[in-house]
Formats: C-alpha cells, structure tokens, sequence
C-alpha cells in the first residue's frame, strides 16, 4: 500500500457519485486516470485491504432486523461453540472478546420475528444462556479510518 | 420509504459491491434489463431516503494498522443517556455509537462505542477522551477488545453492522 492507494481508501470512505462515468470523476479529483484507479481499487479488494466497495444499506429501513447477542462460552467448549452458532446462516459477525461474556455476535434476519426464534434455537444447540442487546437508539454510526 | 421489488433487485446484484467498470451504472442495468438512467434514480432515491447510508469502500482494520479495535461500554444515569450518546457519538475517532439494555445484575452498561487505534496508547487516549466527557453520568465502564474474528460473512457485509 503506497500514498497512492492512501489517497484512493480515504477518498473512497467519503461517498462515490452517481452518475455515467463515476470512476473518471473520482480519478481527475486524485489525478489519476481512469484505469489506474479501477486496477488499484480491483487489487485492495482482492487482497483485502478493503472488505468492501459499493453502496451500504440500512437493514432496518428494508424491513429485516439487528440485533448484538453475547454468549459466555466455556474455554473447553470454545470451538465446538464457535461452529455451532457460525453454523446459522443469520449470524453475520462473530467476534471473540476478551470478558465473562467472551463470544459476541450479531444477528441480520429478514424480519424482526426471527430474531427471538434464533436466539431460542441457538440456546438450545448450545445450552448456553444469549444475551441479548438490540439497539435501543443509534446515536452515530460511519466506519471512516484514515489509511 | 418502502422498497419495491425493482429496488430489491438492484440491492440484490450490489449485495457484492459495484462493478468495477467504466461505467458501473450501465453494467447493472445491463444485467437488470433496465436503463442507467433508473439504476442512478434509483439508487439517489434510496440514499436520500438512508437506505442507502452510503456508497463507498470499507477497509478492513486491520490492514491498515488498526489493530486496536475496542467496543468501549459504559454505564450511564438514564436521564442523561440521550444527550450524552450524541456527543460521544460526534467524537471523530468513535466509529459506532448506541443505546443498549443493560442486562442487570452482571452486565450493567447502557451505552456502547466503538473505538479503533493504531496503539493501546492510542485507544488508551480515546478511552480517557469520552470518560472526561462523561464525567459523573458514567457509573462505570469496561472496554472489550476484539481478539479473534471467527466469522464476517461477505454477502450480508452489505449491511453496515453493530461490531464493525
């Protein structure tokens, strides 16, 4: 990653226009060309410096419901946990985190009903108590980091 | 601000990104049998109305160095929560900012941010930025470091989440 895909990642964080030839607007405001910022773009994404590149949608405006779930998984139980609750296709993140409640996930489903029905079937493949702690407000949210 | 099944198609054949091509727009209607024109419509519609909260790229953390990612977590007298949420939410390094139920007795934190840092010094800074603004609403804190990812699934990364 040199100062020139700096230049395009922040950028990029910004926003991306709407309109015929997007990419060669983008590329005159870096001084690029228009082929030089679709092959770097097409490397951070394959090597994944960037997760991501398009537009990012609000899943409850759409109808489908969030939630943030933590679970207190026994270290002698981790992986098996690890791949039972990776194992239900609405689970979209799993992350592991250094607490008591050591395994927090977040839930994506198309509908809000589904959410509690999940919860239930992942207590009783787990036997684990879930925790759950869907939004109550969202204050702010914007991943920006400065490259 | 509902969606139609021509909006859902076009959220469909994006859940993977924008194509990289000259013109992007006219690739998707090309695949949709639509026109570019209503492809842009379209899409401008849904990002006036935040479905669309924005187009544009997600790096991953920790490629660029941010291998300090914390979910700060605090506990916050319930009058104040509302103010005090949208200021630590304005803070430019706090990436995620919400309102959550406690889960008394052992989990008593209300209000959940996220922070990303080069550094534990550099978090450590951030921690010590929203305590000071919290001052006496905050009855107690915890932070959460992310220590293993053991599951981000492209397709449903469409949607910006909770943990990012």
């Amino acid at each position: 990653m040199d100062e020139i895909d700096k230049k395009i990642i922040n950028a990029l964080q910004n926003g991306f226009p709407i309109c015929d030839a997007p990419y060669q607007q983008v590329a005159g405001q870096l001084n690029l060309t228009e082929q030089e910022l679709l092959a770097r773009l097409t490397i951070l994404l394959d090597n994944g410096t960037l997760t991501r590149f398009g537009p990012l949608y609000n899943a409850e405006l759409m109808g489908g419901a969030l939630t943030l779930a933590a679970v207190k998984a026994p270290h002698d139980r981790f992986d098996e946990l690890t791949d039972i609750i990776n194992s239900f296709p609405e689970v979209a993140h799993n992350y592991a985190r250094n607490h008591e409640l050591n395994m927090w996930f977040v839930l994506a489903t198309d509908a809000p009903e589904q959410i509690a029905q999940t919860i239930m079937a992942i207590e009783q493949k787990t036997g684990l108590t879930v925790y759950n702690m869907p939004k109550i407000k969202e204050y702010f949210v914007n991943l920006k980091l400065e490259a | 601000m509902m969606v139609d099944e021509t909006d859902r198609k076009i959220i469909q054949a994006t859940q993977a990104g924008l194509p990289l091509t000259t013109q992007p727009y006219q690739t998707l209607a090309d695949q949709l049998a639509l026109t570019a024109e209503e492809i842009m419509q379209r899409l401008s519609a849904m990002k006036n109305s935040g479905i669309i909260r924005r187009i544009g790229a997600v790096p991953n953390h920790y490629k660029l160095g941010y291998r300090f990612n914390g979910m700060t977590v605090w506990n916050i007298v319930d009058e104040m929560i509302d103010e005090l949420g949208q200021k630590v939410g304005q803070l430019d390094f706090v990436s995620h900012c919400y309102q959550r139920p406690r889960k008394l007795p052992e989990w008593p934190y209300n209000l959940f941010a996220m922070v990303h840092g080069k550094s534990q010094d550099e978090v450590d800074l951030q921690i010590r930025k929203i305590s000071e603004l919290l001052s006496d609403n905050n009855l107690g804190c915890d932070v959460l470091y992310s220590t293993k990812i053991l599951k981000k699934t492209g397709f449903r990364s469409a949607m910006q989440h909770a943990t990012d």
